[in-house]
Parts: structure tokens; C-alpha cells; sequence
């Protein structure tokens, strides 16, 4: 597959509002798929009970909601309206269950809603902890996957086995691996992997099994070191933080590279970056091992309580070991948690001396001119005024 | 997110009309609280930041510590006309228009100084207990006062019902933290020893109360009710909700509280408004979500002046769901202080919220139901454009929608809520004309 039609590949799966991807894979199969919403679930168990996990990232810009406004004040994010239409529409049809992490207050009410709209689907609200002691919020953890693998499996998964299951670990390490190496390899070239490309691939992930995700990822990898043509620019480096739950359009995405922005680290579709570096896949008790890699190589978020650590700081540790030159926060709009935690995190890249704007979007921002002139503005005081 | 309790300022307002001794009684309990906090750096007191669905007054109680609750601050400053500008000096500093307003009045408070709603000064938390109870926003919310104050921290997570029940499983979660986080965290601040049969004492004294809590917004059956369910309704949730459950003063409040509703009932009286006593009830609604504080008085005003008299409200229920059965157990103290946690109104799913709701209608016989859509919450708020069109399908009954805010007066459009509240009753009034 050229590097061109693999793009082209990943462009339809993401523009393909009928997810006719995982229509194909269950008439291939006849396996169960089961949705989830951002921003993390292990999708390990689902896919060793032989369930294809799908990413439920909105509807972007190419669709125009009119049931799914009927929904929501004009004070809710964007997310759940377009999720809504979606479920409305019949996209959705082909999921069997959908899983709704603890994210924030409106995808957990959009679980409530989901049951009373759809109440022949499984419909289950993660209770992610926010207590990472093993014995307590790891036991609570291990129970919650417990009681998601026992309501599909009486739904026509198969039984949740151990074999089963470190299989599954091995097959998302080996794709989080990639996905690893592509951003690195963005940080080292950024023109090599230009991140609305780089995007696509995040999301093509959201549909495709994960064995031929990682296919992918290796193709286009391969493909972009071999490219010659791709020259550096004279761009500025920037960490974009603030796009993990609702995804902005991808056109935004491409402004921002268009106004003279490297990205060199992000947080889209940060299912694919939640757990830092492998799970362990040869262990007695894999569930356990998937428990234990959610309580202790979690990401900082956002969403998930830190304790004793202190705010922003992994933040700025990522621009340093990013080697970005500036901060761009890019929340969507009338979003809680990034919103609520932008403050703690300007402090602490201002006190650490490191350039920073912000605006916010929503999945169907249509216009990008002012945030082309505010980025450009930004890309161009990086390299004209920076030390 | 959102709470209630009976404020100081908002006390003074209603009893401008009428002052019943129960009134006086909270009044006083919640003054001698705030003097007690401000003394609270010359006495050594310690006090404990948290929120009021999910709180564990009781177990505070057993430690001798001082409990503040910032969204009753965030709500009194609203009252007294102060939110707006510390919304404003929040906005200054970085904080987004989009977010909830209690974290930023109670922001904009803290750095005006932190006088509290009596006019003295709050002292500083020694401990924050982030009760993180049917609301996203707590997590942030502490997480930004812990930049601000050079205290613990100490998380409790409690579960939400999203199957709609209380398994073992989440019980045993809440439990284990109390043990092993909550408890030894209040050791080391106030110096004791974890007391449980003092505890036992406290949640004992708490189903008093609750008793006659109960009894009191159940009054709202009769026709015509005694209480106004949801504006009066804020009073007698106030020292329940707050730092007084568990106490002997609790159970006097209630006590009181129960025979002047008595009294109301043998006299074959309504509630009393700001305005007097409603002598005509026109119409019985059930309300759901919080009041908008800022202008509280002119929107409970809205609804006498149509006659309405609001015969129950779910935003009574955020700091606790008793009148399902639950009461405070002490024969198992941790157990019930974790079911009590996990019941809080804002913790249960959409069905349940619709369900809870349907009843109200049915029960309490009313004419409609009413939502108060308020910007600051989601926890309240996502879905209950949904809820308004569930409940109306399962009733029968007409649903209105107002939108307004908690402490943010430029989200508060008088002219605008009140146009709608004069449709809705309209409607109401042609419908039973049409049903003659």
C-alpha cells in the first residue's frame, strides 16, 4: 500500500459516519462490537472476549445535528449532541453495547440517557478510581471489568480466559508501541509525520481491530522514513494540550501546521497514550496485570486525581523532553475538565518560563481564520522572540 | 456544583414577613458556626474544607473539627451580591467564562480575602476532604485550593449508581477509604483517635433529624401544603445538609421545625412566602434542579404572585435521599456513612432521576413539574432536556423549562424566566379548564 493510499484509507475510516468498518468486520466475523467514549477503557478485555472495541469520538464537522441539539442546553460541549444524532440516526446500530468512562459529569449523565434511549443495548458507566492503592481502588477497578466481562459474555462474547486475555495485552503493547514511535519520530522530524496525518491514524485506530491498526501504523512508519521529500520548515514547535475527550475538526488541525506549528505532542484520542509503556503480558493474573497498569502507568489527566503530585508538572516535563517551544491550550468549548484545569496548568508552564495561548473549539468549528492568526502570531513570536 | 442551606442574608429576607422560632434557630446555630470558624485560629479549632452531598459531618463530628463548605459560601456571597464580582476577579485571573461559578465565587472570595457570609473572616483548611460525590467539578475544584493553601488533601471517591444500585463492590470501596485514608488523615489533624462508638452516638442523632426532615417535606402531600417545598424548602435542608447533622442542636431544629408545620396543617395554612402566607394554591408543582441565588427572592416571587406552590423539589435532595427509607445506621457506621454518600441525589443515574421525579408528580399530586436548568452544574443539568420529556410521558403531566444560574447574575433574565413561568401556569389553568 503506497503512503498515499494508506492516507487515503485512514481518511475514509474517519469521514465514514455509518462505520461500515465495523458493519464489515461483524458480518466478517460475527463477533459483538462494543463502543466506548473518550477517554480511556481497557480495550484489552473486550477484544480477548473476541469483541471489537470502537472508538466513539463524535461526529467532527461533516455532520449537521438537529435531533441531538434537542438534547442539550446551549451550555453542554459539543460531544454528546453529535453522539446523540449518531445513535439516532442509526449509526450507532451496529454497537452492540457502549462503555462510558468516567470522563466528566456529561458523559456520565449521557450514560443515563443512553439507557432510557436505547434500552435493548448494554450500557455500562466505568467507574474509573481515583484511588490507586491496589487493595482499594484496584480491587474496586478489578471489579468493575469483572462485571464488564460478565454481562457480555452473557450477550455473546466469549468467556473472559486468562490465555485470552495476556494475548490481548501483547497485541495493544505492540500497538501502543507504535503508536509510541510515531510520536517520537514527530518529535525528532516533525515534518517527517505531520500531525493531521498522524491524527488519522490515531482514529483509524477507533474502528479498525487492533492487529490491523498496528499493520497500518508499521506501513505508514516505514513509509514517512523513507520520504525524502519531506523537508523541515522553519516551524515552531508546540505542545498542543487540551483535545482529550472532544476531538477537534481536523481542519483545525491543519491550520494550526498551515500557520507555522510543528506539533510535537498532544493529547488526541489519548486512549492510545493512556497506559505509558507495556502492560505486563506474561503474568498469572492478566486482569490484574491491566488493574495495576491503570492505577501505576496512568497518565497524568485531567481527569484522574493526582495527590500528592503537583499540577502542570508533567506538562511542562513534556514540552522539555518534547522539545517544544510553546504551549498552545486547545480545549473545547464548555468542557469541565480541561477547562477547570487550564488555570493550575498556565501557572505551571509560566513559572517555568515557557510561551503559551489559548482558544477553544468545538468539533464542529467550521471557521479557523482567527486561530490561524492567533497561532501564526504565536509560531511567529516563538521564533523571532525566544531565546 | 450546587447546595443549598438556609443563609444568613436570604434568613433575614423571608423573615422580614414572618419569623418563626425555628427560623431564629437556625439562624443562630449557623452564626455561632461562623464565629466558631473565625475564632479558629486564636482557639486552635481545626477545620475541614468539603462539600455538602457526600459529606461526613458526623464522622467530623467525632474529631472535634470545624467543617467549611464552599458552595454554601458560593452561594451565601450570591445572596449577599457579591458573586458577581468575584466571578469577575476569578475571569480576570484565568478562569474560564464556561465553567461553574460556585468554583469561581468561591475563588474570587479566597482571593478577596475570605470573609465569610456573617462578615468574619474563614480561617484556612487544615485538611481538605474532597468528597467527590456525584460532581466532576469537586476534583477540580480542591485541586485548585490546594494551590492556594499549604494543607492535605484527601480524596474520597465515591462511586455513582450508573446501574442505578449500590453493589457490595463500591460499598466496600467507600468503606475501605474511610479506613484507610479519610480516618487516619483526621487523626493526624486533630490529634485523636478514631472513636467509633462516638460515631455510632452521632449518626444515631442523625436519623432523629432525619426523621422529622422527612416528615416535613412530605407535608407537601397534603392540599393545601404547608411548606413551600423547594424556596422554603432550602431552609429546612439547611443545618441537615451542613455542619449540623449528627448534633443535639439538629434534632431541636427539626423538632421545631415539625410542630410549626403541625400547627400550620391544624390551622389549615399554606406556606410562608418573603410576601406573607400563600392563601390561595393555585397550582402544585414539582421542581427540579437548584435556585438561582442571586435573585432568589424575585424568583420565589414569580411563583406566588401565580399562586404556585412548589409540593416538591429533587434539589432538597443533593445533600441526601431520605425519603426513600434511608436513614443513618449506627450499627454499621462506616457502611452507612458509605450508602449515605453514594444516595446523594446528584449520585443517581438519569432513570433513577426520572423515576424519583415521576413519583413526586404522582405522589404529591401535581399540577406540572418544572426544571430550573442552571449553566454552573452538568451534574444537574446534561439530560435534563431528556428528563423533561421522560417525566411528561410517564405522567401525563405538563413539563416546563427555565434556564437561569447559580451565583452568576448575568445569567439570571428576570423578565425572561418570569414570561415563561406566566406561559407554563397559563397553560396549566387551560388544561384543566379544557378538562371541565
Amino acid at each position: 500500500m503506497t503512503l498515499a493510499s494508506l492516507l487515503q484509507r485512514a481518511d475514509d475510516l474517519y469521514r465514514d459516519l455509518r462505520f461500515s468498518a465495523v458493519r464489515d468486520w461483524k458480518q466478517r466475523t460475527g463477533g459483538l462490537a462494543v463502543g466506548y467514549m473518550p477517554v480511556y477503557v481497557p480495550r484489552e478485555v473486550l477484544h480477548a472476549m473476541g469483541i471489537l472495541p470502537v472508538g466513539v469520538m463524535g461526529a467532527g464537522d461533516d455532520l449537521e445535528i438537529i435531533r441531538g441539539d434537542a438534547f442539550y442546553q446551549s451550555y453542554i460541549c459539543h460531544l454528546p449532541r453529535s453522539t446523540i444524532e449518531l445513535g439516532l440516526n442509526g449509526a450507532l446500530d451496529c454497537l452492540d453495547g457502549l462503555l462510558f468512562p468516567a470522563t466528566c459529569d456529561v458523559i456520565r449523565n449521557l450514560s443515563g440517557m443512553w439507557m432510557m434511549q436505547f434500552p435493548g443495548k448494554y450500557v455500562h458507566y466505568l467507574d474509573v478510581p481515583q484511588d490507586f492503592a491496589p487493595e482499594v481502588g484496584g480491587a474496586f477497578y478489578r471489579h468493575e471489568l469483572e462485571q464488564i466481562a460478565g454481562a457480555l459474555g452473557k450477550r455473546g462474547g466469549k468467556p473472559l480466559t486468562a490465555a485470552a486475555l495476556r494475548r490481548s495485552i501483547a497485541a495493544y503493547n505492540e500497538n501502543r508501541a507504535l503508536v509510541d514511535g510515531l510520536y517520537e519520530l514527530r518529535q525528532r522530524e516533525p515534518w517527517k509525520v505531520p500531525t493531521a496525518e498522524l491524527y488519522l491514524l490515531l482514529r483509524a485506530g477507533c474502528v479498525l481491530p487492533v492487529e490491523e491498526h498496528s499493520a497500518m501504523l508499521r506501513d505508514y512508519t516505514t513509509a514517512v522514513r523513507a520520504a525524502d521529500d519531506r523537508r523541515p520548515m522553519d516551524q515552531a514547535r508546540v505542545l498542543l494540550a487540551g483535545s482529550f475527550c472532544e476531538q477537534p475538526p481536523l481542519g483545525l488541525i491543519r491550520t494550526l501546521e498551515r500557520a507555522g506549528c510543528y506539533i510535537v505532542d498532544d493529547d488526541f484520542v489519548q486512549i492510545h497514550r493512556w497506559i505509558r509503556g507495556p502492560v505486563r503480558a506474561d503474568g498469572e493474573d492478566p486482569l490484574q496485570d491491566l488493574a495495576n497498569a491503570y492505577l501505576f502507568q496512568g497518565i497524568p489527566s485531567a481527569i484522574r486525581y493526582i495527590d500528592q503530585q503537583v499540577k502542570g508538572k508533567d506538562l511542562v516535563d513534556r514540552v522539555q523532553q518534547s522539545g517544544a517551544e510553546g504551549v498552545i491550550f486547545c480545549a473545547p468549548s464548555f468542557c469541565d475538565p480541561a477547562l477547570l484545569d487550564q488555570p493550575m496548568a498556565v501557572t505551571a508552564v509560566e513559572r517555568a518560563g515557557i510561551p503559551w495561548t489559548a482558544f477553544k473549539y468545538a468539533e464542529n468549528t467550521g471557521q479557523f481564520q482567527v486561530i490561524r492568526e492567533q497561532a501564526g502570531t504565536f509560531a511567529d513570536s516563538i521564533k523571532l522572540w525566544s531565546e | 456544583m450546587t447546595r443549598p442551606v438556609a443563609p444568613a442574608a436570604a434568613a433575614a429576607a423571608a423573615a422580614a414577613a414572618s419569623k418563626d422560632a425555628s427560623q431564629e434557630r437556625q439562624k443562630a446555630m449557623i452564626a455561632a458556626h461562623f464565629h466558631k470558624l473565625a475564632q479558629a485560629p486564636e482557639t486552635g479549632d481545626k477545620s475541614v474544607y468539603t462539600f455538602v452531598p457526600g459529606n461526613l459531618t458526623e464522622l467530623l463530628g467525632t474529631f472535634s473539627v470545624l467543617p467549611v463548605l464552599p458552595e454554601i459560601n458560593a452561594l451565601q456571597s450570591g445572596m449577599r451580591g457579591k458573586s458577581r464580582d468575584y466571578i469577575g476577579l476569578a475571569e480576570k485571573l484565568g478562569h474560564s467564562e464556561d465553567v461553574c461559578t460556585y468554583v469561581k465565587c468561591d475563588i474570587g472570595m479566597l482571593k478577596s480575602g475570605n470573609i465569610g457570609p456573617t462578615g468574619e473572616r474563614l480561617p484556612k483548611p487544615d485538611l481538605l476532604l474532597l468528597s467527590y460525590t456525584g460532581c466532576f467539578t469537586f476534583l477540580k475544584w480542591f485541586e485548585l485550593l490546594a494551590q492556594e493553601y499549604d494543607c492535605p488533601c484527601v480524596m474520597l471517591h465515591v462511586p455513582y449508581q450508573g446501574d442505578g444500585a449500590i453493589t457490595d463492590s463500591m460499598r466496600k470501596y467507600v468503606v475501605d477509604q474511610l479506613r484507610k485514608k479519610v480516618i487516619p488523615a483526621l487523626e493526624k489533624i486533630s490529634g485523636r483517635a478514631y472513636d467509633e462508638d462516638l460515631l455510632k452516638q452521632q449518626l444515631a442523632r442523625s436519623a432523629k433529624a432525619e426523621d422529622d426532615l422527612v416528615w416535613v417535606l412530605e407535608t407537601g402531600k397534603r392540599k393545601p401544603s404547608p411548606i413551600d417545598a423547594y424556596f422554603g424548602g432550602v431552609y429546612y435542608i439547611g443545618p441537615i445538609f451542613t455542619s449540623f447533622r449528627g448534633t443535639q442542636d439538629a434534632i431541636e431544629y427539626y423538632r421545631e421545625l415539625r410542630s410549626e408545620i403541625e400547627e400550620r396543617i391544624r390551622l389549615g395554612k399554606g406556606p410562608v412566602t418573603p410576601d406573607g402566607e400563600l392563601t390561595e394554591e393555585k397550582y402544585r408543582v414539582v421542581v427540579e434542579g437548584p435556585p438561582n441565588w442571586t435573585s432568589f427572592r424575585q424568583f420565589w416571587q414569580m411563583f406566588t404572585d401565580e399562586g404556585a406552590c412548589v409540593v416538591a423539589s429533587t434539589y432538597t435532595k443533593v445533600g441526601g435521599v431520605y425519603d426513600n427509607g434511608f436513614r443513618h445506621d449506627p450499627s454499621r457506621p462506616l457502611e452507612t456513612l458509605a450508602d449515605y454518600c453514594m444516595g446523594c441525589y446528584t449520585n443517581l443515574n438519569l432513570p433513577t432521576r426520572v423515576q424519583m421525579l415521576a413519583r413526586y408528580v404522582q405522589d404529591y399530586a401535581a399540577d406540572g413539574f418544572l426544571i430550573n436548568s442552571v449553566k454552573s452544574c452538568n451534574s444537574f443539568s446534561a439530560g435534563q432536556l431528556m428528563i423533561l420529556r421522560e417525566v411528561e410521558q410517564r405522567t401525563g403531566r405538563p413539563g416546563g423549562f427555565i434556564e437561569s444560574d447559580l451565583v452568576d447574575p448575568r445569567y439570571f433574565s428576570a423578565s425572561n424566566i418570569k414570561n415563561r413561568l406566566e406561559s407554563y401556569f397559563q397553560m396549566i389553568a387551560q388544561k384543566r379548564a379544557g378538562g371541565s
